[in-house]
């Protein structure tokens, strides 16, 4: 089991090194001078040359990644151009926002999207089956702000019942709600079209497997045969999903957030990355992936632990 | 709703009918078939496939798919009829009071359940057992079922165990209540041969212990007149004939029973005296109802009145039936005249194929896998080699090597006494004509996308090296008629072919280069019985070009039929080799005894004693030293089998061995372990 | 009488029974044709088929039928609300909102599919060469794809065009080279199944090379796997154009581009709600279309 996790981890840590190594490299190659973007196209090239070399920003690319990247792992993020603020409390402070918002999606969606899922296999071909199929279809591939601009439009605008910016709310659980429900249902449809299919397709599989076969011609009560046999099978890929999907949202967020101006990590890296503010930009990138990174294998480790075969063998 | 039933029945099936619904047709797969089995029989329902026995099977236990049409025709059991009754009725029937045991124990297992949990399951909720009850009621079944170390198997999952092991607990599960009744459908389908003996050793051992009636539904005739009393044999969803097993297999009254029986080889049946008598013609589709005997068109004693007429069920004696006019012509039925076998020419003495030491190891997740360890052997132009083994055996990796799909790890090879590089890329195209393959799997061997005249010419193109049209075409139909198949049959693609059919195609296709040497691996298996006589057929009327053949297959019969000289593989190595004949008697390998011991088993009159081996095959990753096949041989000697490889004797008739011991002593050895073993009679 | 089991849902398949039903017609066409009856019997298809027509006709030909220029300046009517005149009302510029989400169809159906081609030409290529030959490639690539999967399409796009600057091209370039391994994926899943198909070991005892067998022994077989995710992708595509486009990446001014449209009436969304209400429902139908269209398919070829 060890030594499965170690595997996971070591390729997990070569893919963020790899990432670091994309993200710098593009952050660096944006276009525009790094000193001419922060004084602006009025001040003298004299200063703008000498701001460049304050910055560091003249010295060829493996220097500038090596210092950034041990920096980074230290604990120093850099400042940020154009705030003039350092970079890592803000990152930190945004990235708990996000997770914030996430997770009141994700709690509020996954257990009816698994329970829908599981419903319509179990209904398979009947109408439930049906609805529950179709709606998850219709919302999987919804442009999040397009769900969004139409909770907006309908429930802010037209009937007041939510702002139509939201903020990060109170500790008061019913502000929760009025803060975050509107941007969290954009999240929560696509989180629903996976999340369904994925129980209802890995349910229908084990429905038609040999071994459900044994458990109803052993005759054992119906609860019986779907709790234990079942669904101690079929949810294994859901799972996996619903891991996956943890990263995804953190994405997803980037839209989000700016369409109801929500102080997320999204937002932030959106804007550093208009405004050409490196540092800010390459730290916000680095964070949401090591965020996916952990979800997946948060993942692989659920299914390990779950799967007997990848247990034993491991 | 209960009905009175008459008491002398466990079961009842009353006229029963069932239909499948596919796209607003009504295909029927069951058409009023009867059959009462009597409590403590074991009845046995045979027929090849898509006679709808598993239907029936299912119907018995309700578990029929949501399309499943049931258009009449009662189910008796306990007094009531199954078809009418409710779910929990149901539900408290089924585990208890009848259980089912079925092909494929690995699919048939909750990988993630332990095996205790799931034996449990049925005790505690038949019988209302507490949990600490349960379990040792569980492991007291293991015991039954003679696993050993049953404690340990009970914390383990199903995917540690060895197939005989699953099937053992499958049973354990189904017997837990000691039901009245238990069926069985094709329970040893698909496991080794040893195994599959072992299996139905444990089930004569078990009907002794529990007094359950038995439905055993199978396509293997040996085995059902082996364990059942009485028998029926379907054809086409109807009942065609009803009796006493011994009997019905002894002198059988349908002339279908008669052609299954004829077109299987037996011990004895040789290609050079005796050609298989296959079945003419083909089932007829699914759905289709001719207005008479629904046999007519293959029946060789087929009348007008059959055509017109559908027969009922005719009484033979007082436990006899046959659906047949003419049942009493049956006996007399001759052999089709083209049974009569043309002598064929013997193989010459010039070496085809010499193999050397070859030595091929995967490398799979970490591990080594020695696959074929040190295999040396010689093909001669115009024989058939007939290589036999169990899973594991590395007969298949052979194969590859021999015919350039893999790399060998070590070795050499010579054709036509130059050596042979091993990858097929390597190869040049004389060589690939002259040796080529016929796969198991006709559904898998032919690309779906392409016809039947594409695949042909592409073969002719690359190894023929036709390249004008009119040459190809002219070809194709030689080739295509060559394996007995129709110009027609050219447009058709794989998938409107049946699986007799797409073997042909693939023996055509093998054949296309004329080649020297084909390996046939497992061509049959996965064939009918009556459609593996035919093909076995064409293959033995092909070698009259002077081909060839390396023919594997499980299946000793088929082996011996058309072999003229064998070698036993176990476990990566080679551990006989010799004259057919020779082979088959002692002295010989005790592996090669043991295998003829469970083909007898399942053979209706093979009259020979059950050697068991011990234990499980061990894992080709993790080879047993010295002789690999010492931790399971009945006549293991000691130290010296574990720790040293054995070499090769040569017994009097030929045939070479690998073991310590010498043929004289090994002589006696085996008759004497002949003798003590139970001897199972026919 | 149809007597079902007791628990409709826990059922066997008769897979040998019904394979025994031998399909007598076994030709191309009959195939198609009976795949064909298949999606013409399934609701969710023609559902979805009718949007996607009727969203591909405006795209082409919305200059025939447009009411008012999608580009026309009106600085008297600004921001009125839906009326007769102007079913969807106007924008900021007076602009009829009617013909822009008209017109607006013309740049999604354009990039989508584009991109998706791409996507396909590169995944396909990738996807039969890993699935086929294996190896260390094989390993590192998809060991690598794995990781990096379901990184979010937004983050990779944002950073590129942030680059590269926003346009329509490098918006297709971007989206069809992150298609490229995701399809690449699917492609190499179904290969590996068919590579182990014995009719593959056949071609190759025939001697026929690498590249033919891919090509022409693979490839026909996984053509249906490859058009279900074309179709799911093309889905994806549009999805991720659209959001492109709202964050200002894509199209630019004065583009009826209906992300576009929808980022630049967000602020006036207090006082004319319906700039941003109707392009969203257009992009919503078609892409719940295109998804109906997507499962129809997937349910049909399946069978």
């Amino acid at each position: 089991m060890s030594r499965f996790l170690l595997k996971r981890l070591g390729l997990a840590l070569i893919t963020l090194v790899l990432v670091s190594i994309g993200v710098f490299a593009v952050a660096e190659v944006l276009p525009g001078d790094v000193g001419r973007t922060i004084l602006g196209p009025y001040a003298p090239q004299s200063s703008v040359v000498s701001l460049d070399h304050q910055l560091g920003v003249d010295q060829p690319f493996p220097v500038r990644y090596w210092n950034w990247i041990s920096g980074f792992v230290r604990g120093d993020w850099g400042t940020s151009y154009l705030l003039n603020t350092s970079v890592r409390p803000m990152v930190v402070e945004r990235l708990k926002n996000s997770l914030f918002l996430g997770a009141f999606a994700l709690l509020l969606i996954v257990p009816l999207s698994i329970g829908l899922g599981v419903l319509a296999a179990l209904r398979y071909g009947k109408a439930v089956d049906r609805l529950i199929t179709i709606t998850g279809l219709s919302v999987i591939a919804l442009p999040e702000f397009v769900a969004g601009v139409i909770l907006v439009v309908v429930f802010a605008v037209q009937l007041g019942w939510f702002p139509s910016a939201s903020s990060v709310p109170s500790a008061n659980p019913v502000d929760w709600f009025r803060q975050l429900l509107l941007p969290a249902i954009p999240l929560m449809l696509v989180l629903f079209g996976y999340v369904s299919r994925m129980a209802r397709a890995g349910t229908v599989t084990v429905l038609e497997s040999n071994y459900v076969r044994t458990a109803v011609l052993k005759g054992l009560p119906r609860p019986v045969v779907i709790w234990r046999h079942v669904l101690r099978n079929s949810l294994l890929p859901t799972i996996t999903v619903v891991a996956a999907q943890i990263g995804y949202l953190v994405g997803g967020l980037i839209v989000i957030e700016t369409l109801f101006t929500y102080p997320g990590i999204g937002l932030l890296m959106y804007d550093s990355a208009r405004g050409h503010d490196l540092p800010m930009l390459e730290a916000t990138v680095l964070v949401i992936a090591i965020i996916y990174m952990i979800s997946n294998l948060t993942a692989d480790v659920i299914i390990a632990m779950l799967n007997p075969r990848v247990r034993l063998a491991a | 709703m209960s009905v009175a039933a008459p008491a002398t029945h466990a079961v009842d099936i009353e006229q029963l009918t069932i239909s499948y619904r596919r796209r607003r047709r009504l295909l029927r797969v069951i058409d009023d078939v009867s059959l009462q089995i009597r409590p403590g029989e074991a009845y046995g329902l045979v027929g090849e496939s898509g006679c709808g026995k598993t239907t029936v099977a299912m119907a018995l236990m309700r578990y029929l798919p949501s399309n499943a049409v049931v258009e009449g025709g009662r189910i008796i059991f306990d007094g009531k009829d199954l078809l009418t009754l409710s779910d929990s009725a149901l539900r408290r029937l089924r585990g208890n009071r009848m259980a089912m045991v079925y092909q494929d124990p690995g699919s048939a297992l909750n990988p993630s359940m332990r095996i205790g949990n799931q034996i449990a399951e049925v005790f505690r909720y038949h019988r209302g057992m507490g949990k600490q009850e349960a379990e040792e009621a569980s492991a007291g079944m293991l015991e039954k079922v003679q696993i050993s170390d049953p404690a340990g198997v009970l914390q383990r999952y199903p995917h540690e165990l060895s197939g005989g092991q699953q099937q053992r607990i499958m049973f354990a599960m189904a017997l837990a209540t000691d039901p009245a009744l238990l069926v069985l459908d094709e329970p040893t389908t698909g496991l080794d041969a040893t195994v599959e003996a072992e299996v139905l050793d444990l089930v004569e051992q078990l009907r002794a212990q529990f007094s359950s009636s038995i439905l055993f539904i199978s396509h293997n005739l040996g085995i059902v007149s082996r364990i059942c009393e009485r028998v029926g044999v379907l054809y086409a969803g109807r009942m065609i004939e009803e009796g006493p097993a011994r009997e019905i297999f002894a002198q059988p009254r349908h002339p279908y029973t008669l052609g299954l029986l004829r077109c299987v080889p037996t011990f004895g049946m040789n290609k050079q005296t005796q050609r298989l008598d296959p079945i003419p013609g083909s089932l007829p589709a699914l759905g289709t109802h001719p207005p008479g005997c629904n046999y007519a068109d293959r029946c060789p004693i087929a009348r007008d009145r059959c055509r017109a007429e559908p027969p009922p069920l005719l009484e033979v004696n007082a436990q006899r039936s046959s659906r047949c006019f003419y049942h009493e012509e049956v006996p007399s039925i001759p052999p089709s005249p083209a049974a009569t076998a043309e002598p064929l020419p013997p193989p010459s003495d010039e070496v085809l194929l010499r193999i050397d030491d070859l030595i091929k190891t995967y490398h799979s997740g970490g591990h080594d896998v020695s696959a074929v360890a040190g295999i040396s052997l010689e093909v001669r132009r115009g024989e058939v080699f007939g290589l036999v083994g169990e899973s594991g055996s590395g007969k298949s990796s052979l194969a590859k090597v021999i015919v350039g799909l893999t790399n060998a790890t070590n070795g050499s090879m010579t054709f036509e006494n130059t050596p042979l590089s091993e990858a097929g890329h390597h190869r040049n195209v004389t060589l690939r004509r002259k040796l080529q393959m016929v796969f198991q799997n006709p559904d898998s061997a032919l690309n779906p996308s392409y016809s039947v005249r594409h695949i042909l010419q592409q073969a002719l193109r690359l190894l023929a090296g036709l390249k004008s049209h009119s040459e190809l075409e002219t070809r194709t139909v030689e080739l295509v008629r060559s394996v007995k198949l129709e110009p027609r049959h050219l447009d058709a693609r794989p998938t409107g072919l049946s699986g007799g059919q797409k073997q042909r195609v693939s023996i055509g296709r093998a054949f296309a280069g004329t080649p020297a040497l084909v390996l046939c691996d497992e061509p049959v298996s996965a064939l009918d019985v009556s459609v593996q006589a035919a093909i076995l057929n064409l293959l033995v009327d092909l070698q009259k070009t002077g081909v060839s053949y390396i023919f594997i297959s499980h299946d000793l019969a088929v082996v011996r039929y058309i072999a003229d000289w064998i070698g036993v593989m176990y476990l990566g190595w080679l551990v006989e080799v010799g004259p057919a004949e020779a082979v088959f008697n002692v002295p010989h390998h005790p592996y090669t005894e043991s295998l003829l011991s469970a083909a007898a088993t399942l053979e209706s009159n093979g009259h020979h004693p059950r050697i068991r081996l011990k234990g499980t095959i061990p894992s080709p990753s993790n080879p047993p030293s010295g002789c690999r096949f010492h931790t399971r041989c009945p006549l293991y000697l000691g130290d010296i089998c574990r720790l040293k490889e054995p070499p090769w004797h040569t017994a009097p008739a030929g045939n070479k061995y690998r073991c310590h011991i010498p043929p004289d002593e090994l002589q006696a050895a085996e008759l004497r372990l002949r003798e003590t073993s139970t001897d199972q009679p026919a | 009488m149809t007597v079902e089991s007791p628990d409709p849902a826990l059922k066997a398949v008769p897979a040998t029974v019904l394979s025994t039903v031998v399909s007598a017609q076994s030709s191309r066409r009959a195939r198609m044709r009976e795949l064909g009856r298949a999606l013409l019997r399934s609701k969710t298809f023609m559902i979805g088929m009718v949007i996607l027509l009727f969203w591909i006709f405006d795209a082409i030909f919305w200059p025939l039928f447009v009411p008012h220029d999608p580009l026309g300046l009106d600085p008297i009517n600004t921001l009125k609300g839906p009326s007769s005149v102007h079913w969807f009302g106007t924008d900021d510029f007076g602009r009829d909102m009617f013909s822009r989400v008209l017109a607006g169809a013309s740049t999604v159906l354009t990039v989508a599919p584009a991109a998706t081609a791409l996507g396909l030409v590169g995944g396909i290529s990738l996807g039969l060469v890993t699935g086929y030959y294996r190896g260390l490639v094989d390993d590192i690539l998809m060991r690598v794809v794995d990781a990096l999967l379901a990184f979010p399409l937004i983050i990779i796009a944002l950073l590129v065009l942030t680059v590269l600057g926003p346009s329509e091209l490098n918006v297709i370039i971007v989206i069809g080279i992150v298609f490229t391994p995701l399809i690449a994926r699917t492609v190499r899943s179904a290969v590996l199944v068919e590579r182990e198909r014995e009719y593959v070991a056949a071609a190759k005892l025939l001697g026929e090379p690498g590249p033919s067998i891919m090509v022409k022994e693979i490839l026909p077989n996984v053509v249906g796997p490859i058009t279900v995710e074309a179709t799911i992708r093309l889905g994806y595509a549009i999805f991720a154009a659209a959001t492109l486009s709202f964050l200002g990446l894509g199209l630019q001014q004065p583009s009826p581009d209906w992300g576009l449209t929808i980022a630049l009436g967000r602020p006036l969304l207090q006082v004319a709600p319906w700039i941003v209400l109707f392009p969203a429902l257009a992009l919503a139908t078609l892409v719940i279309g295109l998804n109906f269209v997507a499962d129809g398919l997937k349910q049909a070829i399946e069978e």
